[in-house]
């Protein structure tokens, strides 16, 4: 495939207009929410991180609620355009065309990354306010920004793909997407918590995005920022992997 | 050339078989018609064609590409009219038809998109969202959607379920001029009379299986011909002309139809009938149409 393709192109941007013509839904909505978690949970957990005594806790929240708000929203749009495609009919406008397998891929989860990363900047906005922020490898910020949101950009189109009903969906999103997004450490250090659940959190792909994210801010992290990239770059392969090879079955979209 | 070649296609859902082993052969430039009544495999066939749907066995080639492996360059000479009534609520006319035209590769289109909904008549409907439309107008969109991209192969699935009398003829009229500029045109439709009107050959389906596939005046001529319906005010019909009265027509005292293939086979009959001494009181010439030929078809299971 190409980026150029003009069949790319055009899926990136009816996906991306798609969310921008509900902005208020899509891109306010989940904005304020990570606002009220900051007021709420920065006024009961005032002072440091026991784990990092020289941060914050407001600052060191500030980080994980911008990285679950992109992670949430990057899954959310794929998998919800995927869903309502599927359930309206207006899938096949997709599938009759000559797109390919990897055009249709990259366009949805493109698309999934630029309202993950639009959430994630109007959450960083209205938050960063309440902190003194440092930015000590930007980097790291941008690289697992784009990671995490293609990776639920990706996990959302399998999840749109696979589900028949929005309740299976909503399901996917609540006992999958959801814990494994709140036990990554966005509200917490998993270094604070017994040895058997920190052994427990290291198997949830979810911490190395919200931990290496986190290192880009404060320059410290629960593991080292070169191995969560490594899991995060295996974690995306993969599931770009599995992605591709439903779309060339056709499993559940062509029957 | 041929525009879709179909080789022993077989689809089968659980343990209901929706194709059974079919296979057509549809030339560059026909207007075809595939009909039959529900359930016989017509949307089945169609959306195999289009690559929504893997067939079991057998294989199916837009102008020469095949619709599984090729599927890029097959997609793309084709033009599908979807019969389900479905639409993207989140665009307006235009944005639809700009966005169906770049999945098609195809950047500038707006010259081609206006005159279609010119065609169509969409245009005053340009910016207005989808949501917002009458069903007829969402059919017409459909359409729009489908010929793009001008493929060289258009497949319309009951285009004309439901709408008024208004859009089909706009609809044929469009149809029409683009199969006389070259487009291969498929179409399957319940409405036989516009079959008729349209298609020049016909491929009928049932359970499954073509039972019939054959010019469209071929067709006509070779099920039952003509009818001539006489009423005898006196007399009777001569033993010599018994052998035409259709087997399946009833005889209402003394009024009779008889089997006739051409014109010329009138006078003959009515010369016997005056030599005879009978005399007719009333007489109608009823040709054959391609409801009597479907219902005759349907009923036997084939030819």
């Amino acid at each position: 495939m190409s980026f150029a393709s003009v069949g790319f192109q055009t899926l990136l941007y009816k996906e991306t207009l798609r969310f921008w013509k509900v902005a208020t839904q899509t891109v306010a909505a989940p904005v304020l929410t990570a606002m009220l978690y900051l007021l709420i949970f920065g006024h009961v957990l005032r002072g440091p991180v026991a784990e990092y005594p020289d941060i914050t806790y407001t600052s060191f929240l500030i980080p994980g609620l911008v990285m679950m708000s992109i992670l949430q929203n990057s899954f959310a749009n794929s998998s919800s355009s995927l869903i309502q495609s599927k359930i309206t009919g207006n899938l096949v406008f997709i599938l009759l065309p000559p797109l390919s397998h990897w055009e249709i891929i990259s366009a949805y989860a493109l698309a999934s990354v630029v309202r993950g990363l639009a959430v994630g900047a109007g959450v960083f906005i209205v938050t960063v306010w309440f902190a003194d922020l440092s930015f000590v490898a930007p980097l790291w910020i941008v690289l697992f920004a784009v990671m995490g949101a293609a990776i639920l950009g990706l996990l959302g189109i399998i999840a749109g793909i696979w589900a028949d009903k929005f309740d299976q969906l909503a399901a996917f999103q609540n006992f999958l997407i959801m814990p494994a997004t709140f036990l990554a450490g966005v509200f917490y250090s998993v270094k604070s918590l017994p040895p058997f659940w920190q052994a427990v959190s290291h198997f949830n792909p979810f911490f190395y995005m919200i931990d290496g994210f986190r290192y880009g801010f404060f320059g410290k992290s629960d593991v080292s920022p070169w191995i969560s990239l490594a899991i995060v770059a295996v974690f995306f392969t993969l599931l770009a992997t599995v992605a591709v090879n439903l779309l060339k079955r056709g499993y559940k979209l062509r029957h | 050339m041929t525009a879709i070649q179909i080789n022993r296609v077989e689809k089968s859902y659980k343990s209901l078989k929706a194709l059974g082993g079919v296979s057509l052969a549809i030339e560059e430039g026909e207007f075809f018609g595939l009909l039959g009544p529900n359930g016989a495999g017509k949307t089945t066939l169609i959306s195999t064609i289009a690559g929504l749907i893997r067939p079991d066995a057998g294989s199916v080639s837009i102008h020469g590409h095949d619709v599984v492996t090729d599927f890029r360059a097959a997609r793309g000479k084709l033009g599908v009219v979807p019969q389900e009534l479905v639409f993207d609520p989140f665009f307006t006319v235009r944005e639809t038809l700009r966005l169906q035209s770049g999945y098609f590769g195809l950047k500038n289109n707006d010259k081609w998109i206006d005159e279609v909904m010119g065609n169509l008549d969409l245009t005053n409907k340009a910016d207005a969202n989808m949501r917002s439309l009458s069903g007829g107008m969402k059919r017409r969109v459909l359409v729009a959607q489908a010929l793009v991209h001008k493929p060289p192969v258009i497949v319309l699935d009951e285009p004309t379920a439901g709408v008024d009398v208004e859009l089909r003829q706009t609809l044929w009229k469009f149809i029409s001029r683009l199969n006389r500029e070259g487009h291969t045109v498929v179409l399957t439709t319940h409405y036989l009379e516009e079959a008729q009107a349209m298609c020049q050959r016909v491929a009928m389906l049932k359970s499954g299986q073509v039972v019939a596939l054959d010019t469209m005046s071929a067709l006509i001529r070779r099920i039952s011909g003509s009818q001539l319906i006489v009423h005898l005010a006196s007399g009777d019909l001569p033993d010599d002309l018994r052998h035409l009265v259709s087997h399946d027509e009833h005889q209402n005292g003394n009024k009779y139809s008889l089997r006739v293939n051409e014109y010329s086979d009138v006078e003959p009959i009515l010369a016997r009938l005056r030599a005879s001494g009978a005399v007719i009181d009333e007489m109608q010439l009823l040709q054959a149409d391609l409801e009597d030929i479907f219902l005759q078809i349907m009923d036997k299971g084939s030819l």
